[in-house]
């Protein structure tokens, strides 16, 4: 199958073409906000980091910007920095080693906020009238990759959306193309299960270490995951033990073999379906995703979500009637819980609707604007 | 059309409840494209899971196609299968020394 999508640079191929205005720092927000506003055709990327924090988040704060200036939905990225954050040539010189154009502003030098926004807007301008000269053609469906994830968990995700997203994943991997799912904290219980599905003993070795290593994090601030969950709401509502709890979460990411795991923030470079460590939140599980490079994001929902990412486009699917009717403003596909239904023949619905969206058709948090919850996910404290 | 109960995996010896369902209830399940009927011998609550054969103590729980856990004793056909009868067996903080 094919979709019709833009060319970039490096090989990718985008489904999008917007401009990213990237803040360095979370202090460079509201310039990168107003520039969006100013000019169509601009997709913001804003978080509260990269500022009084330890080299290790640091790096990670730049590995993601890096990332997602690669992502291919982007034409091209301008960079939105206050100045007294530190240096971010890496990042400047990191994204533009993808081959698109990329520029930088900087609030402080230039002498404010108003002359910053003033000369970004001419910059982005220029970027925006620069893409639209860029034509849509038609690719295979192997130069996709999709982002998957879940949010807003109820019954009827374990038992078919999560699964019937994983089929979609299941039917892109099979023709060429690429996945990758993140919520390390989802596969604590299941990383036997996930394990047993590496290509290789590095792979599984990888799979072990993300989880054992967000199993840590939980321990060191006496939480213990484990004897946590499921909850008691979890409980309550039928969900026996931690596996089957986590086999529900992780079977949104299908049944092929993991072919790889990427740290919070890295590109997926390799072929198939990868991991990526990471939290569930929303606002920081959606970046690594869009940040490994897929161009679409899968959402699998029970009781609703309207979260989008502000250039991926970020299909929902839920199987619960009552969300797909009383939240049908942010349903994009229903898959309905019609146990004659073949899970395969659910899958091949979303995989439809993506390829749809590939193309151009707009998903329901992309018509609402609902695209702006973003952030990075740093493990220290904010001196 | 919604029907009552579902069964993921045809390995699966567990089905998880669409709806209440009352003990004393005959309902059909389809397990892998096939109808199977089953008498409740429990009242099932919307999520939870009935057993779809006789499980002895020690066997394990199916769902998936995968191992979620132990049965703790002999569980009927059509019976309630959750933590009174089942335990986890990766995740039990609580044999590790841990607090919750």
């Amino acid at each position: 199958m094919s979709f019709m999508g833009y060319p970039r640079p490096d090989g990718q191929v985008g489904v999008r073409n917007y401009v990213g205005v990237f803040a360095t720092v979370g202090c460079a927000n509201d310039v990168v906000n107003w520039i969006v506003r100013d000019v169509p055709g601009c997709a913001p990327f804003t978080h509260e980091q990269g500022c009084a924090q330890i080299s290790s988040d640091m790096d990670t704060v730049h590995n993601t910007l890096v990332s997602l200036g690669y992502n291919p939905n982007l034409a091209a990225v301008l960079l939105v920095r206050l100045g007294c954050e530190g240096e971010i040539d890496d990042i400047y010189e990191g994204i533009k080693a993808s081959g698109k154009p990329v520029a930088k502003i900087e609030i402080q030098k230039m002498g404010g906020a108003s002359i910053a926004l003033k000369e970004g807007v001419r910059i982005a301008s220029q970027m925006v009238a620069d893409a639209a000269k860029i034509k849509k053609q038609e690719f295979d469906d192997s130069k996709l990759m999709f982002g998957i994830k879940c949010g807003g968990s109820d019954t009827t995700s374990g038992l078919v959306s999560n699964p019937a997203v994983g089929a979609a994943c299941d039917i892109l991997i099979e023709n060429g193309g690429r996945c990758i799912f993140g919520e390390t904290t989802e596969m604590i219980g299941a990383e036997h299960f996930l394990a047993r599905r590496a290509a290789s003993p590095e792979v599984k070795a990888r799979i072990l270490e993300i989880v054992n290593r967000m199993e840590k994090r939980s321990n060191d601030f006496g939480v213990d995951v484990r004897g946590a969950n499921p909850t008691r709401g979890n409980i309550a509502a039928g969900l026996t033990t931690l596996e089957e709890k986590s086999i529900g979460a992780i079977s949104k990411g299908g049944t092929k073999q993991i072919r790889g795991v990427c740290e919070y923030g890295e590109r997926h470079q390799g072929e198939g379906l990868f991991l990526v460590d990471g939290p569930g939140q929303e606002a920081r599980a959606l970046p690594p995703l869009a940040a490994a490079g897929s161009q679409i994001m899968l959402f699998s929902t029970g009781i609703g979500a309207p979260q989008g990412f502000p250039f991926v486009p970020v299909v929902k699917v839920t199987a619960n009637p009552q969300t797909a009717e009383h939240l049908a403003e942010h349903i994009d596909v229903y898959t309905g819980i019609d146990t004659s239904a073949d899970i395969r023949k659910l899958g091949q619905i979303i995989y439809e609707e993506a390829l749809a969206v590939a193309s151009g058709k707009e998903t329901k948090a992309e018509k609402l604007g609902y695209t702006h919850t973003t952030d990075i996910w740093c493990n220290y404290p904010i001196f | 059309m919604t029907e009552r109960a579902f069964v993921i995996s045809k390995q699966d010896n567990v089905a998880t409840a669409l709806s209440s369902i009352t003990a004393g209830e005959e309902l059909t399940v389809q397990i892998g494209g096939q109808p199977n009927n089953i008498k409740l011998v429990d009242d099932i609550a919307f999520g939870h899971k009935f057993s779809l054969n006789h499980i002895s103590a020690g066997e394990n729980i199916v769902k998936y196609g995968e191992v979620i856990g132990r049965a703790t004793k002999d569980i009927a056909d059509g019976a309630h299968v959750h933590t009174h009868n089942v335990d986890g067996i990766r995740a039990r903080g609580d044999l590790q020394g841990r607090t919750a």
